[in-house]
């Protein structure tokens, strides 16, 4: 028997069949949120006067600024991606730094939102929560649970697109080879439509 | 990209896929490797270990339950014990069973693919697994004991008890993410990576049935997962979520948890109905009866399964309505689950029947399967609802499903594939007699509860009055039985493994699907040029010869 030599090990790609995985994994995220709105749904249902007065306790206004924070951000990293596909790696890299400092900002805002809620006494567990009505304690509840949830998506996010953007620097992703930016951009989206749904009915419903 | 290409000198062969070791050497080929059948095999070893710790705890709740009174433990060590048994079984067991093991190994082999369509996150998780079943376990030895709130977490004794519920809230949590990229690797393979000319309706049926499967996981787990995690944050921090004396809704958490875990029992069952739909054609050496039929019924069954989550919660408080709705479509799911068992019996009818061991657990399934849907039915029925709720029936009923069901459904894929894993045969007057030790048992065991729950014994109790006591006695022996059965069973496959019978033929049973058209075992990329299918999986001729056409 002639001894030969084997090469073990294949080059497999297949951009159609990352973006379905992609969906697909968007569909969970969706389906993870679901969960938490079909609660709302219910409890805003069961307590409408209670969720009208917890409501104006929100500042419409930092919510406002960071719909328009996340909004721009996702226009960014469309951007990204459009220049990648266009050949230009410098265009892509700022537009994703930018991605990533609108993510901060957000997490910043949010950070001052939370912060001012629970010098008022507004946090689960504490006395001023608990001497509220209860259909106050649920919109709370989910207030914290719900943006809580999505502000850890930003930082995921976030995180996301770092990797994405030294990649970029490295070349892995390049104008031939863009479907994990593309992947990234579609988390990201995912994250900011999430936003679209909590802002209003949070902050504007009342 | 030729850094990850190794080269290897195997005089001509391509090796196996247990003889080629990657990068890593020992322990590490295995726990690093993102080969499917490696990682099919990992699964296959951690499910046997945590399935040794589900058995061994429902051991010590029948030998509690052996006489009225206290026998070997105290209540509340009996509360945390069926807890275990439970999650374990359901979590750790039954659920990645069949895809995580078997769909793992052979998926990719039946649609002539390399892999799957992310080696990499199929990988990960298998470390997800390990991680949440680590968990799952860890709970025992720390203070405060593991959970005793039944592997159903139900609010608000979940959120108050003084046992460490997030630990085993968060295994289940982690179980559902490894499980979620399971389903979503599958999806995704069954879509891009399937050989040229294998249409859809070329596809052997259990690739349908892993395919409805992995929808199921993708689209109800994540459900799971938050409702849990909801469950935690509201242990962690006081959110007031589903705890009454908050405002919350318990009802809610009800629903919520079983839109998961009713379409959950599909993502069990249907993965063995498709291992039997594979070892039927080949035991009877004639074509599947009704193809279509069995393919659709397995999307059926995902369809239907996951709109009928409410008759959990018969009792709970819902609108007639509600339970009617929900009712109806209750027995909706009962047609496509008897369409597969009319048509494997009619595959068999006037076949060339060969009696091996895998077509011993096939049937075994097919009966107790068949007793497991019937008895479902009495349940789906609102007054018999009532009359059964929360007894030892159901416990019987779902047993029969998911052991008599998807547990001999594992052990059919086990003695049908373990030549082709191993390259060894087992001894098959062994794995018969093990059958026959585990079929007595397992009816001596559950059988007995049916009657003991139509009679009115509740379910989850410690202690009972003296006139359930022969019920109890004759279904605790069963479990001896039954164990016994396990034992013999698992020996002879593990022995096997080293000291088995060397398997070198392609083909041991005469199997018609690609699995048996390649070297035993199979070589590391499975085929050595992807085959373009031409005939349907089952077309059985008079003289066997590959039909595999070679494209370069």
């Amino acid at each position: 028997m002639t001894t030969e030599q084997h090469t073990i090990g294949h080059v497999h790609r297949d951009d159609i069949g990352s973006r379905m995985g992609m969906w697909l994994f968007l569909f969970t995220e969706l389906l993870l949120f679901g969960g938490m709105f079909f609660l709302y749904s219910v409890y805003r249902f069961m307590n409408v006067e209670a969720f009208h007065v917890a409501a104006k306790e929100l500042n419409t206004l930092i919510g406002c600024f960071n719909t328009a924070i996340l909004l721009t951000s996702s226009l960014t990293m469309a951007l990204s991606i459009t220049a990648i596909q266009k050949d230009n790696k410098n265009l892509s890299i700022f537009f994703q730094v930018v991605t990533i400092v609108l993510a901060l900002g957000f997490m910043v805002n949010k950070y001052f939102e939370w912060t001012a809620k629970i010098d008022h006494g507004l946090f689960p567990g504490s006395e001023t929560m608990l001497g509220l009505e209860q259909g106050e304690i649920l919109f709370f509840g989910l207030y914290y649970v719900m943006t809580g949830l999505h502000g850890l998506h930003v930082i995921i996010g976030a995180v996301l697109i770092g990797v994405m953007t030294r990649l970029t620097i490295k070349g892995v992703i390049n104008k031939d080879s863009f479907v994990k930016l593309e992947s990234a951009g579609l988390y990201w989206h995912l994250v900011d439509i999430i936003w679209i749904f909590l802002f209003p009915l949070f902050y504007l419903i009342t | 990209m030729s850094s990850d290409a190794i080269t290897i000198d195997v005089n001509g062969k391509e090796p196996s896929y247990l003889e080629y070791k990657g990068k890593g050497r020992g322990l590490k080929s295995w726990i690093f490797s993102t080969d499917h059948k490696r990682i099919g095999i990992l699964y296959l070893v951690s499910l046997i270990f945590f399935y040794a710790f589900g058995v061994l705890f429902g051991f010590l709740m029948r030998l509690e339950l052996i006489a009225p009174g206290r026998t070997i433990m105290d209540p509340q060590t009996y509360n945390q014990i069926f807890t275990l048994h439970g999650v374990i079984m359901i979590f750790l067991f039954v659920i990645p069973g069949i895809p995580a093991v078997f769909g793992n190994f052979f998926l990719p082999i039946l649609i002539g693919a390399k892999d799957v369509a992310f080696p990499r996150i199929n990988l990960l998780s298998w470390w997800l697994f390990a991680v949440g079943g680590v968990l799952a376990i860890l709970s025992i030895l720390l203070p405060g004991g593991s959970a005793d709130t039944g592997w159903t977490f139900y609010v608000p004794y979940s959120v108050r008890t003084g046992t460490n519920v997030i630990f085993t809230l968060m295994a289940a949590f982690i179980l559902g993410f490894s499980s979620i990229l399971t389903g979503l690797n599958f999806i995704t393979t069954v879509h891009r990576l399937r050989a040229p000319g294998m249409s859809w309706f070329k596809m052997p049926l259990s690739i349908w049935s892993l395919y409805a499967t992995g929808w199921v996981q993708v689209l109800a787990t994540p459900i799971i997962g938050i409702t849990l995690l909801l469950v935690a944050i509201e242990r962690w921090f006081g959110v007031g979520l589903f705890d009454p004396a908050l405002g919350g809704d318990p009802v809610l958490f009800q629903h919520l948890f079983w839109i998961y875990s009713h379409p959950a029992v599909y993502i069990m069952i249907l993965p063995a109905m498709g291992v039997i739909s594979e070892v039927i054609p080949v035991f009877a050496r004639r074509t599947i009866f009704g193809y279509k039929f069995i393919a659709f019924s397995s999307i059926g069954i995902a369809l239907f399964g996951s709109l009928v989550w409410a008759h959990h919660m018969f009792t709970a408080g819902m609108s007639d309505t509600g339970q009617f709705v929900f009712s109806i479509l209750t027995f909706l799911v009962a047609i496509p689950s008897a369409i597969k068992v009319f048509n494997w019996t009619a595959t068999l009818y006037k076949g060339s029947i060969e009696l091996g061991p895998p077509l011993y657990y096939a049937l075994g399934f097919i009966f107790l399967f068949s007793i497991g849907g019937l008895t479902g039915l009495f349940q789906g029925t609102l007054a018999i609802n009532i009359q059964v709720h929360d007894t030892s029936f159901i416990v019987a009923h779902f047993h029969y499903v998911m052991f008599g069901g998807t547990g001999f459904g594992i052990f059919t894929a086990m003695h049908y594939w373990f030549p082709k894993m191993f390259g060894r045969m087992y001894n098959h007057k062994v794995a018969k007699i093990a059958f026959w030790f585990l079929f007595i048992g397992f009816n001596l065991l559950y059988f007995p509860m049916f009657i003991m729950g139509w009679l009115g014994m509740p379910r989850r109790y410690y202690d009972y009055l003296p006139e359930y006591h022969i019920y109890h006695l004759i279904s605790t022996i069963g479990s001896w039985v039954l164990i016994t059965g396990l034992i013999i069973m698992f020996t002879n496959l593990i022995r096997s493994i080293k000291k088995g019978k060397e398997v070198k033929e392609m083909n041991v049973w005469g199997g018609e699907t690609l699995e048996w058209h390649i070297p035993t075992p199979p070589p590391l990329e499975n085929f050595e040029h992807i085959p373009t299918i031409t005939e349907g999986p089952y077309e059985y001729k008079e003289n066997e010869e590959p039909q595999l056409e070679e494209k370069h």
